[in-house]
């Protein structure tokens, strides 16, 4: 009893080290290990044995195509799905995360999580702007844009129904805050008229914001003068001229926002006790890259969730497919392994070919579903409801550190799937794998 | 029937093998269950059969602006509208952000426009007559544990009050059942007094987010609503009327198009099934082509030997699924409550199972098709040879 207790808790070390390992480690102790395996197979007796085996096993794969093919496809769906979700997330985070910097600070009113759900009178406003650790640029003046961040409801190209988008009121200084912003098409709007300029992602999500349209917005006629192009989540914005998009919305000079570039990063947290300590202003301030990656906090946070959920539920699937597949490929060839011992070839020989094949079947398998995700989905623009109730933009990201974690889950699945028909391969009785039929 | 000895004795020919088929059928049906239940909670938001006859009126111009609290006289004296109440959206946080779930500040007899909703008479007057009261789902009160008569403290994003603070205290003092288990998620809200919310207020006073209204007759919905929107019609606060689902509709496609992302991640976890089943089926059915003949000797006909393969796969295939569906069930019910304020999950009932099943026939079906066709068309002599 204790003998079969004592294997028993071997074969869950055997299971679990190689999959902790291939969790833990960085990419360079795998490539290493990698290398050893390759010295220990050309080197010693015993890994010249299993190279032997081994190239007997891969060499038949012709015959067992079509279980060969499932183990194949079977994990590059699994890796396929979790790459394409896991980008999606990826994709949503790095939109917003570059949005930003950290010496330009954003101030709302206090409490306000966001934007849009922020109200700051225009006498804060131009507070907020003199303090003393604000940039003065050309003439003195302070570099500060109070922003009014308002939604229209406008067509959506795909669904013909209508969405929100985010429209923005900026100040005469938001240029130079936004010095990677560059007008592509058309020009920038006139300060003081009922002009508009669209951001990329806008116009590819929504009709009728191209250069030359009209908008209506309460009875009055506006026209998009422009389009523009930032690389981050202002792409999907529309622009006008804050002074003339307030008594629109009715908000007369009061705007939602303050947006500010400091002396130097170093200056914020003096900046923050001097808003504090004000009585006249009753604020909050954050450098708009902590900003926006805390809007992007809890949709990229979902999306990884998700995709590790679906993720390891289709692996579950996968690792059983894979195993009764190569139970089934194992029980082929029982009279040829039985054969091989018989000969003299050890159990070690046979146990790690089993593995290597079925691993190399894998990693085969994850590097056409990581490929797949890769040329079907990167840079695949979409969009969803951002944190102000409007359409974010952004594209997929398929980063290679996922390419890098597919491919892992691919070995991972490989390794579980190999491993028990590998050890049932190891003690079959040679005797009666002989007289199989 | 009487077959049944038959096909049972083909799965558990290799246990193992049988054992391994299902959890991997298992797998792919949890994963439909817990899919399906997210797209379809997606398809339903806010589509129960009580919101047919209701309708939402915001701004033109954005839903974020306000409206006039002066057109409740004017929308209630139009022909087809029987009540009509309103609203604001007050964006309180309990504790901490991640908390999150809808708070409205609404109008006396808002509660009255939702019969879905069961609150006991001692209740809806306790709500009324208490300035600071609130209203929550059952839901809710379970997911903090709340009771009647507590204090429960928000802290405004938007709407602080006249002193400057952004506390509001409010006393519990009604609790809701939606009737509907597929609306569960209705649940998820906090209603409080609009009176105490226009009185304590910094600014806005007077204006509302939005009216909802109950016309008399469904069909005349869309007239009720251009009448309504002809109020206002060329004022500075243009009004859009629709029915409470068309707005929950465009509301959520704005999220994202859950059905196509859902059908395409099934698609793929549907198409390695198949051929993960699909190649141990094969398998098991080479295996026995000598039993098969003999089966054929004794007098089995080649259509029933067709039938009972494909029933052994279907049997197969519908164990597993069941199994799976009946844990995403089992999961839904655990999850539902505490990632229900970031992911709404509708509960896994008929229309899902039903769905579910079908698909497993199906698969069932085509998994099967190949070997039973080979099984129906073996030859006897050549089957009893080994050729």
């Amino acid at each position: 009893m204790w003998a079969r207790l004592g294997s028993g808790l071997a074969t869950l070390l055997a299971l679990l080290a190689p999959i902790l390992l291939l969790c833990l480690a960085p990419w360079w102790l795998l490539v290493a290990l990698l290398l050893l395996l390759a010295l220990w197979l050309a080197s010693t007796r015993l890994g010249h044995q299993t190279s032997s085996v081994t190239q007997v096993g891969i060499l038949t794969i012709p015959q067992r195509l079509g279980s060969s093919l499932v183990v194949v496809i079977g994990i590059a769906g699994v890796v396929g799905v979790l790459v394409a979700v896991l980008a999606m997330g990826a994709g949503f985070e790095a939109t917003l995360k570059q949005t930003g910097t950290d010496d330009t600070v954003i101030v709302m009113r206090a409490g306000a999580q966001t934007e849009i759900n922020s109200v700051l009178d225009h006498d804060s406003a131009i507070l907020v702007a003199q303090m003393p650790q604000v940039q003065q640029g050309a003439a003195s003046v302070p570099i500060a844009s109070p922003e009014l961040v308002v939604v229209a409801s406008l067509p959506k190209k795909s669904t013909g129904l209508d969405a929100n988008v985010e429209l923005r009121g900026v100040g005469e200084h938001a240029w130079e805050l936004h010095p990677s912003l560059k007008i592509t098409a058309g020009r920038k709007f006139q300060p003081g008229l009922r002009e508009l300029i669209s951001g990329k992602g806008a116009r590819a999500q929504f009709a009728n914001v191209d250069v030359g349209s009209t908008i209506a917005l309460n009875g009055q006629s506006w026209s998009v003068v422009g389009v523009f192009e930032s690389g981050d989540a202002f792409e999907s914005e529309i622009w006008g001229d804050a002074d003339v998009v307030g008594p629109v919305y009715r908000r007369g000079s009061s705007t939602t926002s303050v947006t500010v570039r400091l002396t130097d990063r170093g200056a914020f947290e003096a900046f923050k006790a001097a808003l504090a300590s004000d009585p006249r202003l009753k604020v909050d301030a954050k450098t708009t890259r902590a900003y926006y990656s805390d809007q992007s906090a809890r949709l990229s946070h979902l999306l990884r969730v998700l995709g590790i959920t679906i993720g390891s539920i289709m692996a579950i699937g996968a690792v059983f497919g894979a195993l009764n597949t190569m139970y089934a490929a194992v029980a082929a060839r029982t009279r040829e392994i039985a054969t091989l011992r018989a000969v003299g070839f050890g159990s070690v020989p046979v146990v790690v070919s089993v593995l290597l094949e079925t691993m190399l079947l894998a990693v085969l398998g994850g590097l056409i579903g990581a490929g797949l995700a890769w040329a079907l989905f990167d840079h695949y623009t979409a969009s969803t409801l951002g944190s102000n109730f409007s359409q974010v933009v952004f594209s997929f990201e398929v980063s290679p550190p996922l390419l890098w974690l597919g491919l892992k889950w691919a070995l991972a699945i490989g390794f579980l799937g190999g491993l028990f028909p590998a050890l049932r391969a190891a003690r079959m009785p040679v005797t009666a794998g002989l007289r199989e039929l | 029937m009487k077959y049944l000895h038959l096909i049972l004795s083909a799965l558990l020919r290799r246990k193992t093998r049988t054992v391994f088929t299902l959890l991997s059928v298992l797998a792919a049906f949890l994963l439909f269950g817990l899919l399906d239940s997210v797209r379809s909670a997606f398809a339903n938001a806010g589509n129960d059969v009580a919101g047919v006859d209701r309708l939402i009126t915001v701004s033109k111009i954005s839903f974020t602006l306000s409206l006039p609290k002066s057109l409740l006289e004017r929308i209630g004296g139009l022909p087809g509208v029987t009540q009509v109440s309103y609203a604001n959206w007050f964006g309180g946080i309990y504790q901490d952000p991640k908390n999150f779930f809808a708070n409205e500040a609404v109008a006396r007899n808002f509660l009255d426009l939702f019969p879905e909703w069961q609150l006991s008479a001692a209740e809806r007057a306790a709500f009324r007559n208490t300035r600071t009261g609130a209203v929550v789902g059952e839901r809710l009160a379970k997911r903090f544990n709340w009771k009647l008569g507590d204090k429960i403290p928000l802290q405004a994003t938007i709407f602080p009050q006249k002193n400057g603070s952004n506390n509001w205290t409010f006393d519990l003092v009604g609790i809701f059942h939606e009737i509907d288990p597929k609306q569960r998620d209705q649940e998820d809200v906090l209603f409080f007094n609009w009176d105490y919310f226009d009185e304590a207020r910094a600014f806005g006073n007077g204006s509302v987010g939005w009216y909802q209204t109950r016309v008399a007759d469904r069909n005349a919905a869309g007239r009720v609503a251009q009448a309504i929107d002809a109020l206002s019609e060329n004022s500075d606060h243009e009004t859009k009327t629709q029915t409470e689902q068309a707005f929950n509709a465009s509301f959520v496609s704005q999220f994202a198009d859950v059905g196509l992302i859902v059908a395409a991640i099934m698609g793929a976890v549907f198409f390695t099934l198949v051929l993960l089943t699909g190649n141990t089926m094969a398998q098991a059915v080479r295996e026995r082509i000598p039993e098969l003949a003999i089966l054929k000797t004794i007098g089995f006909s080649n259509r029933s030997v067709l039938a009972l393969l494909l029933t052994e796969s279907v049997v197969l295939i519908v164990l597993g699924g069941a199994v799976g569906l009946l844990l995403a069930q089992a999961a839904v019910d655990a999850l539902s409550s505490s990632v229900g304020g970031m992911l709404p999950m509708s509960a896994v009932g008929h229309e899902i199972w039903l769905r579910g099943l079908t698909l497993m026939a199906l698969i069932g079906l085509l998994v099967g098709a190949l070997p039973a066709r080979r099984g129906m068309r073996l030859r006897i002599v050549d089957a009893l040879a080994g050729r």
